[in-house]
């Protein structure tokens, strides 16, 4: 997994609630045994309108994307983040996510901040009134800023999935340290409900 | 301390936990299938390590497979990389084995969610995930069930756990009797209009109360596989007599004996009377008329004697936005009656309604009549092959045909469209489904979710009617 640590991007502000992972990757485009060479699927449908903002030169080259509330719900789909990845983003900003998006996100070095609702306000205003408005965010100091560092934000984030995404680690390598553990309680499950096994 | 059924699925199921809560969560049935899978195998072969517990893995072939074509064999999956998907999942199955597979084709072949209950896969109080977002259906059998993405496929093939962190627990309460033609579909679709899309999201939701203790089995798993569609990953309903006599029997539930011993643990898989929840919703069952969406978004419902809402009486801009571009998505205007509405195309199948009680009360809504001449398509797909033996075995194929209804091979089909069956653009279908997203069925296609009874009218009549005033 690719570290994240401090990314300085462009913003691209996609203003719409409960943004569903059908959206973000059409079911036409996930039809591939890859985890990469999903980025003309990105939002597929919406992008064939003209005026859709990653159409717009303005925003060509973002790596941070700027969302409302319940960003990703819906299907489960990795493809989401993937696609995201893909086509340049990093980050994804909003002040709340669904779930299994959220958590998809972190196992792929992709950081999906949650801010509040008046702050994304904050930012969506900045990226309509300034072309060009770029973000710092600082994994390590768990901070969204202006590169004036005029706007400061900070955000929470889970200590482990702050470490794995600081230092880009396989997970799976991680949770076989307890390999032991996992043994003994499986034969102890065994032992106790057999019909489960 | 008294404790919530989840607390008690979660406490069974843990393995290690790190300071800040993080933990590990040992999982005991994992259901595979095509779309979601070939990337996790993929990435232990690539690091070359092997399935922890191969025995845990229950597998299909569903997503994308084809309801018609079946007697040319894999060469009725036209569609290229649908057939590479497949054939990945074969080659995937014979390196690394699983309990049991059931491939494309196979009679016992499914939709993951309805393949693992009704072969006692999916027993009371095991965890259960699966790269899929509807896993959430067998909490219905108190379990603590829920989708993962595919690199938790991959972690869970290596590891048999999960990294995960606690949620919080909320309880939805649904009291009192439902009046005639009101179903589970509609229970949920109430709960989801009530709480939202985003509702949900970070808790595990047990669904409790007299109404939800009086459905069957199939309904139960109608109600928990939605709970997604409110945000919550995992729903759950305490297991019962109910539980039990639908388990007692299938293949792989425990026999004998061991019958008798899983049945006195599983009697003790139910929140504790004292048990706190961090939220409770409550809600009455006679109040629940049938639902039909209007929007792009599960919690755009309203009751079929309601018409489609007027965007100009919210007062939330971001709201308000929202409903706009849904009605011009869907082509409604507001205000219109939803028994106006026109259809053209219906789908009766899908995780949420394909079981043999959900086909057997569209049956009895059709039987001795004719699909209206407006409706382009009205199709039935099986959720499984032995659904549709079952279904067959009743007459219920000759019913649905004599009516005009296509009658199909078993898989996800419409609700998804990742196989042939799609919805063109600007189409409008009544259908079982889960999901009214923007182009779920079909680039441009417009979604309107349903219970299958409504479906069933709807087909017949050409547009939504009131399933209570039908005869």
């Amino acid at each position: 997994m690719d570290k994240f640590t401090v990314l300085n991007g462009l913003v691209v502000p996609l203003d719409r609630a409960n943004v569903d992972t059908d959206q973000i990757i059409p079911k036409q485009y996930l039809a591939s045994i890859k985890r990469t060479g999903f980025a003309q699927g990105l939002f597929a449908e919406w992008r064939k309108d003209p005026q859709f903002v990653l159409n717009q030169p303005r925003y060509k080259g973002a790596t941070i994307l700027l969302g409302r509330k319940n960003f990703g719900c819906g299907s489960s789909r990795e493809h989401a983040p993937w696609a995201l990845i893909d086509y340049g983003f990093r980050c994804v900003i909003a002040p709340s996510f669904a779930d299994i998006f959220f958590t998809n996100s972190f196992k792929n070095g992709f950081l999906p901040v949650v801010l509040t609702e008046s702050e994304v306000d904050r930012l969506f205003h900045e990226c309509n009134a300034f072309a060009g408005f770029r973000l710092v965010v600082d994994l390590e100091r768990q901070t969204v800023a202006s590169t004036d560092q005029s706007l400061s934000m900070r955000f929470d984030i889970d200590p482990f999935r702050k470490y794995c995404l600081l230092n880009g680690l396989d997970e799976i390598g991680l949770t076989l340290r307890h390999a032991q553990k996992i043994s003994e309680f499986e034969a102890r499950r065994k032992a106790q409900h057999p019909w489960y096994f | 301390m008294p404790q919530t059924l989840y607390d008690k699925l979660w406490d069974s199921h843990l393995v290690h936990t790190e300071d800040d809560g993080t933990a590990l969560l040992y999982i005991d049935r994992h259901l595979v299938h095509e779309v979601t899978s070939a990337q996790a195998y993929e990435g232990l072969r690539t690091a070359g390590r092997k399935p922890w517990r191969v025995e845990s893995v229950v597998a299909t072939a569903d997503h994308n497979t084809p309801t018609t074509n079946w007697d040319e064999g894999l060469a009725g999956v036209r569609d290229p990389f649908a057939r590479l998907q497949i054939e990945t999942l074969d080659a995937n199955m014979r390196e690394f084995g699983a309990k049991v597979y059931f491939p494309y084709l196979d009679k016992r072949q499914g939709i993951v969610h309805v393949i693992g209950p009704e072969q006692g896969a999916t027993l009371p109080g095991m965890t259960v995930v699966c790269g899929d977002s509807h896993t959430s259906t067998h909490g219905a059998f108190a379990c603590l069930a829920h989708g993962i993405g595919t690199s938790e496929v991959e972690h869970v093939l290596a590891t048999q756990c999960l990294v995960t962190k606690k949620m919080k627990n909320m309880r939805i309460n649904v009291e009192g009797p439902l009046a005639r033609g009101v179903t589970a579909k509609d229970v949920v679709l109430a709960i989801i209009g009530r709480i939202g899309t985003a509702g949900g999201t970070g808790y595990a939701v047990e669904f409790a109360g007299s109404t939800i203790r009086a459905l069957s089995m199939e309904g139960r798993m109608t109600v928990c596989n939605m709970a997604i569609e409110a945000g919550a990953r995992a729903g759950m309903v305490a297991a019962d007599e109910v539980t039990f006599e639908y388990l007692k029997g299938r293949k792989f539930a425990p026999k004998g004996a061991e019958w008798d011993h899983a049945v006195a643990y599983w009697r003790t898989l139910k929140s504790d009377p004292d048990a706190k929840f961090d939220r409770e919703v409550t809600l009455d069952a006679r109040e629940i008329r049938p639902h039909v969406t209007w929007g792009t978004s599960p919690e755009m419902v309203v009751a079929v004697d309601d018409a489609v809402p007027d965007p100009d009486k919210e007062k939330d801009s971001q709201r308000r936005e929202g409903m706009e571009r849904a009605l011009e998505y869907m082509g409604l205007k507001p205000r219109t009656p939803i028994t106006d509405i026109r259809i053209d195309k219906v789908f009766i199948g899908s995780c949420t309604n394909s079981r043999i009680e959900d086909l057997r009360a569209a049956a009895s809504v059709v039987k001795g009549r004719r699909v209206a001449s407006s409706v382009k398509l009205a199709l039935v797909v099986p959720g499984s092959g032995l659904v549709k033996e079952q279904a067959e075995r009743e007459g219920l194929d000759r019913v649905f045909r004599d009516a005009g209804f296509e009658w199909r091979e078993p898989g996800c089909s419409m609700c998804l469209g990742m196989n042939p069956d799609r919805l063109s653009a600007g189409e409008r279908c009544a259908s079982t489904s889960n999901r009214n997203f923007e182009g779920r069925q079909g680039p441009g296609g417009r979604t309107h979710l349903v219970s299958p009874v409504m479906a069933a009218a709807a087909a017949i009549a050409g547009h939504f009617v009131d399933i209570r005033r039908w005869s």
